[in-house]
């Protein structure tokens, strides 16, 4: 078996034959997002870095907060708490922009890099059985890019699906239904 | 040892698709009727390597067809076979079939077994006419003598038991003796074969006075008595090879062995013609047009396209072995090493003033600073012509393609090549091989007329098709000329009225009627042929090349031919850029594509119809592209006076930008925003700025596009 680094910001996109197999060590990074836990796999973390000024891309989704250097790669960075359509906040000192590998049939794996409130700690699970599916809300909560809840003491984390959640093809989509909306919405002011 | 031999199979595909390129060449050279042995020995070699390459990977379907060309051709070097046209036809059509096979080998699909069969077939048939001329002319040994000399030519391992010896014609070129070679010590080799008498003849001889004591001047018949095999024979000639002429013959010796020898070289004109038609000019008749056609259709159609993504598919989901590798010369490589060596002596010079740095040393600081700064420019200079490849890689594959399709037409064309060392960008190379071979395809079916029509012109006979490649201001420029008819630009008119393109009630100028052939749909060929006609491709021609950021134009004039003219980037990976902000962000212009940037002054915009803002520019008027309203940018500068319009062109169509202020210039290197994101209007690509911040690129055709659709 591999030895796996806990150090987060050495974590590398290690193949990620792991993610099939159930009988192993998960491991999920848990992040905060407006006061709720959340959980990433591990193995998708390429480095945590804290939050610097990016560049705007113009007619971008409002959650994509534009593209930043990252070693000479251009890599797009998306606001979570936009992404969830919560409130956005001042960015400060513990902002942090964890920097996530996507995979996507028709376009090959992506870099991208996503603002979180700030980072708590690696999550073990190892029962995959501890993870339980997402209940559902019906339509007034959008559970599809949750995989799974953890139970940790008092607290619940979210396990979420980046492939899902940070599919830049959904993101456009999203934002187009959003942009027809509100513009009929102006055509009904008007 | 284990030594893996996969690493090398793909030299090996590579070096034979180059051998198959001196093939097709040197065949196209050859002359039917008049063969230039040293050609024919060019082409030998070549196919040699092949069969010998293919051997050691185990491709024995491409061992055993080339086995039979380098039969053929070896039947061709011996003068036992005639070059006849057809025979040339045939082999060209076989190096086709060669590179198809090498080319489903290397992605490691199926090879077309049928086509392989029969063009083995025709070959066989090609060499097979030789053995009933041999055969009527010598009813001593009808039919087993001319398979024992085909078995000798084809597997030159197995000992020819009739053949008592070799005569050998041995003519060293004078220089041979400076290579270090003596024809001394070869016969001495060769009397270690077997009983050898040498005959020399002085004819060459200078007189005393002009002799040259280290040049050769002798040249030697000889003769080899024993069993020794033709290749072992060459073996010996090995080192000469190239540096003399040499005829190895099986030596003969009784009249009936004579006789086919000397018959086959003056009878064989005659018997192939009768048997021509039934034997081997009727299959590839047959198997031709369709193979044309298809080939005429996929460039037209987009299906080459296609047919191109799929296999790179293919082979990008292939491992990385298959990665595509260009090779460099080696001055290009030593260059790049020097700026290395400089570069690290520049280091070493910065590091030691860090050590101690005080401010008195500050002139040095800046003289070390500019010297990283020369070092930094030459390196990225060199290191990106290490990825430049002389144009001539793509235009040789014309001679070809006129050969061919002027052959298809009955169309007399001479074909002329220039600029053929100009370098470009590989990739770029890459892109524009198929527009190029539609076009000269276009000018062959559409610009030249046929020859009798060119002599009612009083126009010569031949027609010309021209291809010509340069540098000029910072782009490279392709042509593609012919001096045919020319466009017609009533036909086109018309065309451009019908379709509803033009309004009739409009004047235009030349170039926007001839604009009309790259919009899909429109063909001014009065009937479709093979080879174009179908309207479609110009179109596809067109984005080919936009897409590599080149443009496309026109000149034509009735009567005396049309030039196309192709205008490219010398490079894809680096330009000069202009930075520009809006609003907060920071844009970059490529500098190529600026005209000028000016202030403007209250008189020179104009209003029309109300919203459209035009800029009143050196006598033209120019749409006015407000950037941060298409980038919906906060903040940005909205008074037309107190901002900068940069004005730009691409496509041929000028816009002012309309920008806060302008920044430095500065050289960037192109990055991918598609890769990790998506494809963004107006912009195309990013880069890293000096700060290390992002900077985006903007894409100044699409700009010029997004205007004239909003308009």
């Amino acid at each position: 078996m591999e030895t796996r680094t806990t150090s987060l910001t050495t974590v590398g996109a290690r193949n990620s034959k792991r993610e099939t197999v159930t009988e192993e060590n998960l491991q999920y990074l848990t992040f905060n997002l407006a006061g709720e836990s959340y959980g990433i796999d591990i193995l998708r973390v390429q480095e945590i870095r804290g939050w610097m000024p990016v560049t705007k891309v113009p007619n971008a989704p409002v959650f994509v907060r534009g593209v930043m250097n990252l070693r000479g790669a251009i890599v797009p960075v998306v606001d979570l708490r936009l992404r969830f359509g919560l409130e956005s906040v001042e960015y400060t000192k513990i902002t942090v922009v964890i920097v996530v590998m996507v995979r996507s049939e028709q376009h090959g794996d992506r870099t991208i890099g996503m603002v979180v409130d700030g980072v708590s700690d690696v999550l073990n699970i190892n029962n995959a059985a501890e993870i339980k599916d997402a209940p559902d809300f019906g339509a007034a909560v959008n559970t599809e890019f949750i995989s799974g809840l953890v139970a940790m003491d008092s607290d619940m984390v979210m396990l979420l699906d980046v492939d899902r959640l940070l599919s830049i093809e959904e993101m456009f989509a999203l934002e187009n239904m959003r942009g027809t909306e509100s513009r009929s919405v102006v055509a009904h002011a008007s | 040892m284990a030594i893996d031999i996969g690493q090398f199979v793909q030299t090996f595909f590579e070096e034979s698709l180059e051998g198959l390129d001196v093939m097709e060449a040197g065949l196209l050279a050859l002359q039917p009727g008049a063969a230039d042995l040293e050609q024919i020995n060019t082409i030998f070699r070549a196919a040699h390597s092949i069969k010998g390459g293919s051997g050691t990977f185990g491709f024995r379907e491409v061992t055993g067809f080339t086995h039979v060309m380098e039969t053929l051709l070896d039947q061709m070097r011996n003068g036992r076979l005639e070059v006849t046209g057809e025979a040339v036809n045939t082999l060209l059509e076989s190096v086709d079939c060669l590179r198809e096979m090498l080319v489903t080998l290397r992605e490691k699909a199926d090879i077309d077994e049928a086509r392989v069969e029969e063009l083995r077939t025709q070959l066989e048939q090609l060499l097979k006419q030789n053995e009933p001329a041999v055969g009527s002319a010598a009813p001593v040994a009808p039919s087993p003598q001319p398979p024992v000399s085909l078995q000798t030519a084809a597997s030159p391992k197995q000992p020819a038991p009739d053949i008592p010896g070799w005569r050998i014609a041995f003519r060293p070129h004078p220089d041979l003796m400076h290579r270090g070679n003596d024809p001394v010590r070869i016969f001495r080799e060769l009397s270690a074969l077997g009983e050898l008498t040498t005959l020399p003849d002085y004819r060459r001889l200078p007189s005393l006075a002009d002799l040259k004591p280290e040049d050769c001047y002798l040249s030697w018949e000889l003769e080899l008595r024993g069993d020794a095999s033709r290749e072992a024979v060459a073996e010996v000639f090995a080192w000469v090879e190239d540096e003399c002429d040499l005829r190895i013959e099986p030596l003969t010796e009784s009249v009936s062995a004579d006789e086919p020898e000397l018959l086959t070289s003056s009878d064989l004109p005659e018997p192939p013609a009768p048997s021509e038609p039934s034997a081997a000019s009727k299959p590839p008749a047959p198997s031709e047009p369709p193979k044309a056609r298809v080939s005429a259709e996929e460039a037209q159609q987009g299906e080459l396209v296609r047919e191109r993504r799929k296999s790179a598919e293919r082979r990008t989901s292939m491992a990385a072995a298959d990665s595509s590798s260009i090779r460099v010369s080696i001055d290009k490589v030593d260059a790049v090493i020097n700026l290395v060596g400089e570069l690290i002596t520049t280091q070493s010079m910065l590091s030691a003033l860090g050590v101690d740095f005080e401010m008195g040393r500050l002139d040095k600081l800046h003289e070390a600073l500019d010297q990283l700064d020369r070092n930094t420019r030459d390196l990225q200079e060199h290191v990106m012509r290490i990825r430049m490849l002389p144009v001539g890689s793509v235009f040789n594959r014309f001679p070809r393609i006129v050969h061919d399709v002027s052959e298809k037409l009955g169309k007399l064309v001479e074909l002329r090549i220039s600029g053929e060392q100009t370098e470009i960008d590989k990739t770029v190379i890459e892109k524009i091989g198929d527009p190029l071979v539609h076009l000269v395809r276009n000018s062959l079916d559409h610009g030249l007329e046929p020859p009798e029509e060119r002599l009612r012109q009083g126009k010569p006979e031949t027609g010309n098709i021209m291809l010509d490649a340069y540098h000029k201001s910072g782009s490279i420029f392709i042509e593609v000329s012919d001096d045919g008819r020319g466009l017609d630009r009533e036909a086109l008119l018309r065309k451009g009225l019908e379709s509803g393109l033009l309004k009739p009630s409009e004047e235009y100028s030349d170039e926007q009627v001839y604009d009309l052939i790259f919009h899909p749909g429109l063909s001014t060929a009065k009937q479709i042929s093979d080879v174009s006609g179908r309207g479609v491709g110009m179109d596809v021609v067109r984005r080919n090349i936009q897409d590599v950021g080149g443009n496309i134009q026109i000149a034509s004039q009735a009567g005396f031919g049309t030039k196309i003219t192709i205008c490219l980037p010398l490079t894809l990976a680096i330009l000069d850029g202009q930075l520009v902000t809006v609003g907060q962000d920071c844009y970059i212009i490529p500098l190529l594509s600026i005209i000028e940037s000016v202030q403007a002054r209250p008189e020179m915009i104009n209003r029309v119809a109300g919203r459209s803002e035009v800029l009143r520019f050196r006598g033209q008027h120019l749409p006015i592209m407000r950037l941060y309203e298409l980038f919906s940018a906060k903040g940005a500068v909205t008074d037309l006076q107190k901002g900068l319009l940069v004005v730009v062109e691409a496509d041929g169509r000028q816009i002012g930008l309309f920008v806060d202020d302008l920044l430095g210039q500065q050289q960037v290197s192109i990055k991918s925003l598609e890769k990790n994101f998506r494809r963004v209007a107006g912009v195309a690509g990013a880069t890293i700025l000096g700060d290390g911040r992002v900077g985006l690129i903007l894409d100044i055709s699409g700009l010029v596009r997004i205007n004239n659709t909003v308009l």
